[in-house]
């Protein structure tokens, strides 16, 4: 659609479309608005202006275009941000067409898709931005008519006046409307959500249609005309150098543009890219590539280095101590019963379907780029930085992405298409990852971890004492990456003497989040030693936690930060209270006779503002083949569900990656590279193997609302594991369960 | 070399090397991009297409094996979104990212298209050649039970 210049107060909420005329443009008092991002919860929400009417056009025909300006990662966010302006602007949404908003702080503050943050983040800031539009069409309605905006109603895209029975559409007041004084966000009215017409009703996805068809949609569709191609060929060892490349010989290879060795820079791995004219061609040629690589010094890392160094620190003093309450030592003596535990989990890498890729084309010191990103504002720098021009430089695209898990939060492929462009003036280049590139150049993985326990349980039944030896990965006494354990991880503050210590795996392995950063593999084991302990109080393991739950807390001190679960404020018992208590009534906790074989398991985890609870029933046979018969969920993310179809797509997915991580994912690491090659060797949870029905409840709670694309996943885990331990007997202490003779039935 | 391809019922000429998969003739010469690229071993089933009317997986057939029989890619399995399954698919709002469907779309409707009703244990087989790693799994299941008129498992509300 061509949007006409139609000159409108600068500060409106509304825009004209030209496409058929005029437009309605909502301004947006900037200030106001980067204040309402600013108080968004942690992250990716930095105070920006923004433009007034980059979110809203109203054309003559009564269509609304609304900008959806967060990065689309399949979270659903590309519906759920333009529900919520079409929500307060009042209009029908099939009258709502959505558009993604290309990369600007300037138009739109914060961008990005990380953290569960967008829904806390944007919930009134996009309402008020709907409502400020309302409010001028309104005015326009009232100064056309003569009468008292009080006297003025709106609904479905129209404006009411009931006295005189008169009634226009949106679309005949926009090009007046855009000219009205803007009202400052923080006075519009909102509407009482018990008057909702979109929020809270399940909406299809807006780009299904478009998906269903095949349309070029996705980072990887993108098309210019005279567009090349590229590949980047880096050291199979993290942080490996070129010594030396043969660029001459591969430069003559026909069908090749170009081959050169691009020097390392921030987030950008020392590499020999080659453009070519097909990817094909370029991707053969990579078969004639001799370089001599610096392997470095991560050559030395291993899987089975880390696991033998984990198992010695275990018997030694730790390195540093996190948190110490009480004296573990005499509580673990005067329990009545003790367990013992080591805890593993490997590497995972991200493994989103889409590999990474970017578009850039470079000419007269300006880049164009289409890229896909869930920090875009970040990529954008970064390709400035990497290609040493200025960010006003650089135009950039957000494409439809498949997939993001947090892989997409670092921006490293970004970097080097934009300076594999710049080496080739004029000409457009994608750059495109194989898939075997994308799973041995992971910029980060999820960390490895080791979890030496010793857990004691009194007379009564009550956990007294806990003591965690953890032995992660990083570099002296930093951890690296998401491999962190916090001070204040449940059941810290629950249990009268509890420590957490820390050692460190040497490592040169990067990590860094994947969906639900620490908590994906925390959850799994304190939820499982939790349930080890509860076996061993002869105590049921719902009751357990829910008188876990309502033992009174030691404080957290005001210095520390907020308590465990991956960040998103304090941790609430009584909100994890009501979704373990739901989650056993709807799943008929106790309540049932289940045949020999059968078993269910409970478990829940607080991350990213959101409590998840979740029972996971089970049959395991004599082989050891497992079937999740039903998966039950309970989430309590606040008193409003943006668009259930989502949050219920996304529990359900939830649920389906963590049984999938469980079963059968792992990275090895052996020579400081990456084991595992396609997913041949990453055996990625498939259709048979995904249980058949997971219900998924919410508990509304008076909260602001929150994210569900993470929160929902950490539980999912320890309920398999727990239910395995009670149809079977057998405790899982490392995943995946794979490596332990477990299979899908 | 010059192949000619027959693409949803239109004879294409490419001039590209024997061994190039079809995978790539179909995106970069013809810019057909609903076929995707996620794994290009046979894994994944993001490229599967109709090879004679059979669910196959383009990234595994060198264009000079498919110059004889018909192709159609999600592009050509309905001029307008209209066919079953992918009605079924928007109706019950199946994709996450969307980046597996096109090709899940075209196992479906090749199942369908042998199987009018088919079983649980069909739909187990004749998917598994397709990842979501999105986990949409239940709902693809779902949309092929309503693309074939079966009764849909509506334990958690999706679509509108
Ligand atoms: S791309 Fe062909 S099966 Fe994965
Ligand atoms: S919807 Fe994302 S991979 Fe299937």
């Amino acid at each position: 659609m061509s949007t006409a210049s139609v000159s409108v107060n600068r500060r409106s909420f509304l825009k004209v479309s030209a496409a058929a005329g005029g437009g309605l443009m909502v301004a947006l008092y900037t200030d106001a608005f980067a204040d309402l991002l600013a108080q968004g919860r942690q992250g990716g929400a930095p105070a920006a202006p923004l433009t007034p009417d980059a979110f809203i056009t109203i054309s003559p025909d009564g269509i609304a275009t609304i900008t959806g300006k967060n990065p689309e990662i399949g979270q659903g966010i590309k519906t759920a941000l333009p529900m919520l302006i079409a929500e307060e602007l009042d209009i029908d949404w099939k009258d709502v067409r959505v558009v993604q908003g290309d990369v600007s702080q300037v138009k739109f503050g914060g961008q990005s898709a990380g953290g569960s943050t967008a829904i806390p983040g944007n919930y009134t800031p996009m309402r008020q931005i709907g409502a400020a539009a309302r409010a001028q069409l309104v005015a326009a309605a009232a100064a056309q008519w003569s009468v008292p905006e009080a006297e003025l109603t709106t609904a479905a895209g129209k404006v009411m006046h009931a006295a005189s029975k008169r009634t226009i559409g949106y679309g005949q007041l926009a090009a007046k409307a855009a000219t009205m004084p803007a009202p400052a966000l923080a006075s519009v009215t909102l509407k009482d959500p018990k008057n909702f017409t979109i929020v809270g009703k399940n909406k299809v996805g807006v780009d299904v249609h478009k998906i269903v068809t095949g349309q070029a949609l996705f980072g990887m569709d993108m098309n210019l005309p005279g567009m090349k191609f590229a590949v980047y060929e880096k050291c199979p060892v993290f942080g490996g150098t070129v010594v030396s490349a043969n660029t001459e010989e591969i430069k003559a290879l026909p069908g090749i543009t170009a081959c050169f060795v691009v020097a390392p820079g921030p987030s950008l791995a020392n590499g020999v890219a080659i453009v070519a004219d097909t990817w094909w061609t370029a991707n053969q040629a990579r078969t004639k590539l001799k370089i001599q690589w610096n392997e470095g010094t991560t050559a030395t890392n291993s899987t089975m280095g880390f696991d033998r160094s984990a198992l010695e620190f275990s018997k030694k003093a730790p390195q540093t101590v996190t948190r110490n309450d009480g004296d573990h030592g005499v509580a673990m003596k005067e329990a009545a019963k003790t367990v013992d535990a080591a805890y593993q989990y490997p590497f995972l890498v991200h493994a989103q379907l889409e590999p990474m890729n970017c578009t850039a084309a470079f000419k007269d010191g300006k880049m164009e780029m289409w890229a896909t990103s869930q920090t875009p504002q970040q990529g954008l720098s970064l390709a400035a930085t990497a290609c040493g021009i200025a960010p006003t430089d650089i135009t950039m695209h957000l494409m439809r992405m498949g997939g993001g898990f947090g892989r997409r939060l670092a921006n490293d492929y970004i970097a080097e298409s934009a300076v594999i462009a710049k080496n080739v003036p004029g000409v457009p280049v994608q750059l495109r990852w194989t898939r075997e590139d994308d799973m041995r150049s992971d910029v980060y993985h999820r960390a490895a971890g080791w979890h030496f326990l010793s857990g004691g349980v009194d007379a009564s039944g009550k956990i007294t004492a806990w003591r965690d030896h953890f032995v992660t990965v990083g570099k002296g006494t930093m951890p690296s990456g998401s491999a962190t354990l916090g001070m204040n991880e449940f059941p810290a503050r629950f249990v009268p003497n509890f420590s957490i210590v820390q050692s460190i795996n040497e490592s040169g392995i990067p990590t860094g989040p994947m969906r639900a950063p620490g908590s994906n593999a925390l959850a799994f084991v304190m939820q499982s030693f939790i349930d080890e302990l509860a076996h061993a109080a002869g105590k049921d393991p719902v009751a357990f936690r829910v008188a876990l739950l309502d033992s009174t807390p030691l404080p957290i001190p005001q210095t520390q930060g907020p308590g465990g679960g991956g960040g998103g404020g304090g941790f609430n018992a009584a909100r994890a209270k009501g979704v373990v208590e739901l989650v056993a009534a709807k799943s008929g906790w106790g309540k049932r006779t289940l045949p020999k074989g059968t078993g269910m398991g409970i478990a829940f985890h607080f991350s990213h503002s959101g409590y998840f609870a979740e029972v996971a029933e089970v049959t395991v046979d004599a082989q050891k083949r497992v079937k999740v018969n039903k998966v039950w969920v309970v989430g309590d993310i606040g008193r409003q569900i943006v668009n259930p179809s989502n949050a219920n797509n996304q529990a359900e997915g939830c649920v389906v990656d963590g049984l999938g991580q469980a079963m059968g994912l792992e990275i090895t690491i052996d020579g400081g590279k990456v084991v595992q090659k396609n997913f041949n060797q990453y055996p990625l949870i498939r259709m048979k193997d995904a249980p058949t029905t997971i219900q998924v409840d919410y508990l509304l709670s008076d909260n602001n609302p929150t994210g569900i694309g993470e929160p929902a996943m950490p539980p999912s885990i320890p309920a398999l594991c727990n239910a395995i331990f009670a149809a079977t007997g057998e405790r899982v202490r490392s995943l995946p369960l794979i490596k332990h003779g477990f299979s899908w039935a | 070399m010059a192949y000619t391809l027959n693409v949803n019922g239109k004879s294409v000429s490419v001039d590209v090397p024997g061994d190039m998969p079809l995978l790539w003739v179909l995106r970069d010469v013809l810019h057909l991009y609903g076929t995707k690229y996620g794994c290009g071993v046979g894994q994944c089933g993001a490229c599967t297409v109709h090879i004679r009317g059979r669910a196959a997986k383009a990234c595994q057939v060198p264009v000079q094996n498919a110059t004889a029989a018909p192709i159609v890619t999600i592009e050509g399995l309905s001029a307008d979104g209209s066919h079953p399954v992918q009605k079924a698919w928007e109706e019950l709002d199946v994709p996450q990212c969307g980046y597996c469907q096109a090709g899940q779309i075209m196992s479906a409707a090749a199942l369908l298209a042998t199987t009018p009703k088919p079983t649980d244990a069909e739909i187990d087989t004749a998917m598994n050649g397709n990842i979501c790693r999105c986990g949409t799994y239940l709902r693809i299941r779902d949309g092929i039970k309503r693309a074939s008129g079966q009764p849909v498992n509506m334990t958690t509300g999706r679509g509108e």
